[in-house]
């Protein structure tokens, strides 16, 4: 936080927008970069969680899956806090549409 | 840069030296045909044989700001129909004659270039140019592919607004797929009290994000529409302006010449300068 975003604050004024700015570009790009759309992204995040919640417990309200980009280059970052392993993973080469969700 | 040959009827072998540069920003109105005219004239005033050719030849502009309007007569079209030879139309600017403008074609025309026209087209100006600008149409489609289809090297024209870089990162993202190599950055239209207030992208924020080297840095300077109203670009008479200083260290630097980039929030010596990076101080 900077001084002027500090004093900001203090006022109750609307922050300075640079930084409203770059926050919004940073994602808008990781977006037309990617070429994903958010609907895509939530439908591979919402298949990701399924995959690992048939290993794991996870804990979807504290879970992210989203892009990041840096230098140009965009990477899927996935932070799922797990809770406890499945006591019944499924076994290899098993129907991956029977595990448990 | 090594030899290129082009075409098909004889053998066209560029001059050892030359630069074939594409002025793009996917956005239009961020100033890619004001710089370059004025990049244009600076590399001729600074002893380089130079060529600029209006790749946007639906709503042609380069002539207009170069002050050349009423002097085209053929374009590339009529060179490369063979109806006239590329001397006749190419337009001498009479106070830097080491200037050339070529257009691409006329407004009335339909479209009619090609990728490889524009890759003949800029093979002839090879080998009389030691620099040759192409003025890229706005957009990403076929003006934007044409035009980029004749360049080894670009320069990318953005300000800092949102809307320019976003297209700026999108058009980098094609002249990467196509290896056209080195790409550097102009930021343009950049204002000092704005970006220390933090009303206005910082210059390190477009170049993070765009991750590209910056080639120079324009304030907004109400001297570019005097010099547009004027038809002669600001270095054209070596002006003392911001924009016009900024211009001409393009040129140094792209000749290869080491010119510091100033940040334009540090420059100030007076009270709301200093104010400005206190106010830009971290506190936790």
């Amino acid at each position: 936080m900077t001084l002027r975003d500090f004093i900001d604050k203090l006022l109750g004024r609307q922050p300075a927008s640079a930084g409203m700015a770059r926050e919004r570009l940073q994602l808008v790009l990781a977006h037309d970069r990617s070429d994903l759309n958010p609907e895509l992204l939530e439908q591979m995040r919402r298949e990701i969680l399924e995959v690992v919640s048939r290993y794991v417990e996870i804990d979807l309200e504290e879970g992210d899956v989203s892009l990041e980009t840096e230098d140009r280059v965009t990477a899927l970052v996935a932070n799922l806090p797990i809770k406890r392993a499945r006591p019944n993973p499924p076994p290899p080469g098993a129907d991956p549409t029977m595990a448990t969700v | 840069m090594g030899a290129i040959i082009w075409g098909t009827s004889g053998k066209h072998v560029t001059s050892a030296q030359n630069r074939t540069i594409l002025i793009c920003s996917g956005k239009g109105g961020v100033g890619k045909t004001t710089l370059t005219a004025n990049l244009g004239i600076a590399l001729a005033k600074q002893g380089a044989r130079t060529a600029v050719l209006d790749a946007d030849f639906g709503l042609r502009n380069l002539d207009l700001l170069l002050g050349l309007e009423n002097r085209i007569v053929y374009t590339a079209q009529e060179v490369l129909s063979g109806s006239c030879r590329l001397e006749q139309a190419l337009v001498k600017h009479k106070q830097e004659p080491n200037l050339s403008l070529l257009p691409a074609g006329n407004p009335r025309m339909l479209e009619w270039l090609t990728p490889d026209d524009m890759k003949k087209i800029a093979g002839l100006l090879a080998e009389q140019f030691d620099y040759v600008l192409i003025d890229c149409p706005a957009g990403i489609e076929d003006g934007f592919k044409n035009a980029a289809a004749a360049c080894r090297e670009a320069i990318v024209v953005t300000t800092p607004e949102v809307s320019a870089v976003r297209d700026a990162d999108r058009v980098i993202g094609l002249l990467q797929t196509r290896e056209i190599e080195p790409i550097q950055l102009v930021l343009n239209r950049v204002r000092p009290r704005m970006m220390a207030n933090q009303e206005m992208l910082s210059v390190s924020d477009v170049t993070d994000i765009l991750a590209l080297p910056l080639l120079g840095l324009v304030l907004e300077d109400d001297q570019v529409i005097i010099s547009t109203n004027r038809g002669e670009p600001l270095t054209l008479n070596g002006s003392r302006s911001p924009a016009g200083q900024a211009y001409t260290n393009v040129a140094r630097r792209l000749r290869g010449e080491e010119v510091p980039l100033a940040d334009p929030t540090k420059e100030g010596r007076g009270l709301r300068a200093k104010l400005g990076r206190l106010m830009h101080t971290k506190i936790f």
